[in-house]
């Protein structure tokens, strides 16, 4: 009993990390196409956020409160001039978008190597976020617990947004149909442009939440690109229910694997159980359904 | 209200309307004709701006806008039904009109206005407009256009492939909106008898080229079926 529910939990946890690092690439990915492989670093931007903003303010909770804005911003605005310099310029080319986001993801590491050294640096977990709580018999830490409920809220508002605000109802029209956004008016080219402020504005916020379980490195964010990529992907392009079950499947089949091999095995194992669900439901989990394709 | 000057477009490099001159007054209907493929809605994309002039202008009230974005061209006064009844399907009924009208002062009348237009709409607003019969969307298409309140309409065969009892309703729609004054109407419509009795000139394209303009009174249809035929 103990175990299972510790299984479920820690499940629970790792799909909830992997959530808010895919939940921007649902945006920018899932609803415009765009094969970001900078988001990695976006990311990393993030957990420097909350490294310097510590650095700066100095007691830990309070720096942790102003890094997640901040983090938003800084990743949204780095998104933003990504967009700007490189990525409009590729929108119908997918496979450019790819290299040339790669390198900008490279360029990005090699800033922070130069800007904070290559090792790792560690963030101060603020004292109300020490320890651990008792869960049915099971010690959970306080952090873990914390960017579950940062992930339930940011795809709670990001949801919301999207399904009921003027801005929502834009970027699904310019998702939707872009010649026929156009021709009622919208602008297309400002809602890609704060289509992707948010979903690299996110991805932010994920890099200042993930201070809080691990050390930050140059590579940090990298790691989280592939798992990412698998969360929009099995879970339907620019579904967000999708991106939240798929999410929370892959944690808890890493968790279940990993109790019975090793981390890395496990990994191999979530691999292959995605690729034999994309053979049988190459769509993802969740599509739309519709009568035309307009 | 609109004017093509010796206009020229189409896609690549390759023109398909070739050297189009064009004029819709004020308040004035004028429809365009012509067989499949002869560049009618590729004449329209240009006009509305999703595809650029290759050479010529377009301009409205005597201001070239051949370089402003589509959706500057909505803010300036155009409205757009496109050819097969378009709508954001993935968004409902009702979502699809107050996209267009947000950020409108009178947005909810606006919507009102165009309900009352097409009460059968009413009760389908929450439904996901790509679930639509085709009827309804076209009707769905033309009030979210008119949403925007434009002074130039232009319609992209508004009755193709719609069941004729509702292609009655979409025509005097269109008659009565045309004659309600402030609107001028740029139509292009396959069927020769409603082109006619709402126009007051035509303009038959064929191979991209203007075969053929003229008054819509006595004789018009004669010399529309003489320039369509080849
Ligand atoms: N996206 C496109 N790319 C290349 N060529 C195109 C494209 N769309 C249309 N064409 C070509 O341009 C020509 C004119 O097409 P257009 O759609 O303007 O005709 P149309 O008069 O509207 O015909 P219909 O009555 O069938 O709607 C056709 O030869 C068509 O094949
Ligand atoms: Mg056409």
């Amino acid at each position: 009993m103990d175990l299972l529910v510790g299984q479920l939990f820690t499940g629970l946890s790792t799909g909830s990390i992997l959530l808010l690092a895919a939940l921007g690439l649902s945006l920018t990915f899932g609803q415009m196409g765009v094969i970001n492989m900078a988001h990695g670093e976006f990311i990393m931007a993030g957990c420097y956020t909350a490294y310097v903003t510590q650095q700066v303010v100095g007691d830990a909770g309070v720096s942790l409160l102003i890094a997640l804005p901040v983090g938003f911003l800084v990743g949204g605005a780095m998104g933003l001039v990504l967009e700007w310099l490189l990525v409009r310029h590729l929108y119908q080319r997918p496979l450019d978008t790819l290299l040339v986001t790669f390198g900008v993801g490279l360029v990005l590491q090699q800033v922070a190597r130069d800007v904070f050294g290559a090792p790792a640096v560690n963030v101060t977990v603020p004292e109300f976020l020490r320890g651990g709580v008792d869960l049915l018999g099971t010690a959970v830490p306080k952090t873990r617990l914390f960017i579950l409920a940062l992930a339930v809220v940011a795809v709670t508002v990001v949801a919301l947004v999207l399904r009921f605000t003027a801005a929502g109802r834009r970027i699904r029209a310019v998702v939707g149909n872009r010649d026929l956004a156009e021709t009622a008016g919208i602008s297309s080219r400002a809602v890609d442009a704060g289509t992707f402020f948010i979903g690299s504005g996110l991805a932010g916020v994920a890099g200042v939440a993930l201070t809080l379980i691990g050390s930050t490195s140059p590579t940090t964010g990298q790691s989280y690109l592939v798992d990412a990529f698998l969360v929009v992907v099995a879970g339907g392009m620019g579904r967000i229910k999708g991106a939240v079950v798929a999410a929370v499947a892959l944690g808890t089949f890493q968790a279940v694997f990993e109790t019975y091999s090793t981390a890395s095995l496990a990994k191999v194992g979530v691999f292959v159980v995605i690729v034999v669900f994309l053979q049988l439901r190459p769509q993802g989990l969740f599509t739309l359904r519709t009568r035309s394709l307009a | 209200m609109l004017r093509l000057r010796n206009l020229t477009c189409g896609y690549g490099r390759t023109p398909v309307v070739h050297g189009v001159d064009l004029e819709v007054g004020a308040d004035e209907v004028v429809a365009v004709m012509g067989h499949n493929g002869a560049g009618k809605t590729t004449l329209l994309r240009a006009v509305v701006g999703l595809i650029p002039v290759m050479s010529g202008s377009i301009e409205l009230d005597g201001e070239a806008v051949n370089r402003r974005p589509a959706n500057k061209r909505v803010k300036a006064g155009m409205a757009y039904v496109p050819q097969g009844q378009q709508c954001f399907a993935h968004l409902t009924a009702g979502e699809n009109l107050r996209l267009v009208a947000d950020g409108r002062k009178s947005g909810k009348a606006l919507i009102d206005a165009q309900l009352d237009l097409f009460p059968a709409l009413r009760p389908l607003l929450g439904r996901q407009a790509g679930l639509l019969s085709g009827g309804q969307r076209q009707q769905l298409a033309i009030a979210r256009a008119l949403i925007t309140e434009p002074r130039l309409l232009i319609l992209d065969e508004p009755t193709e492939g719609i069941q004729p009892n509702v292609v009655a309703e979409i025509e005097s729609t269109i008659v009565d909106l045309a004659g309600r004054g402030g609107l001028s109407v740029l139509l292009v419509e396959q069927h020769l008898g409603f082109a006619l009795q709402a126009a007051s000139r035509f303009a038959v394209l064929r191979s991209g080229r203007v075969a053929s303009t003229g008054g819509t009174g006595a004789g018009a249809v004669e010399r529309v079926r003489e320039a369509m035929a080849i």
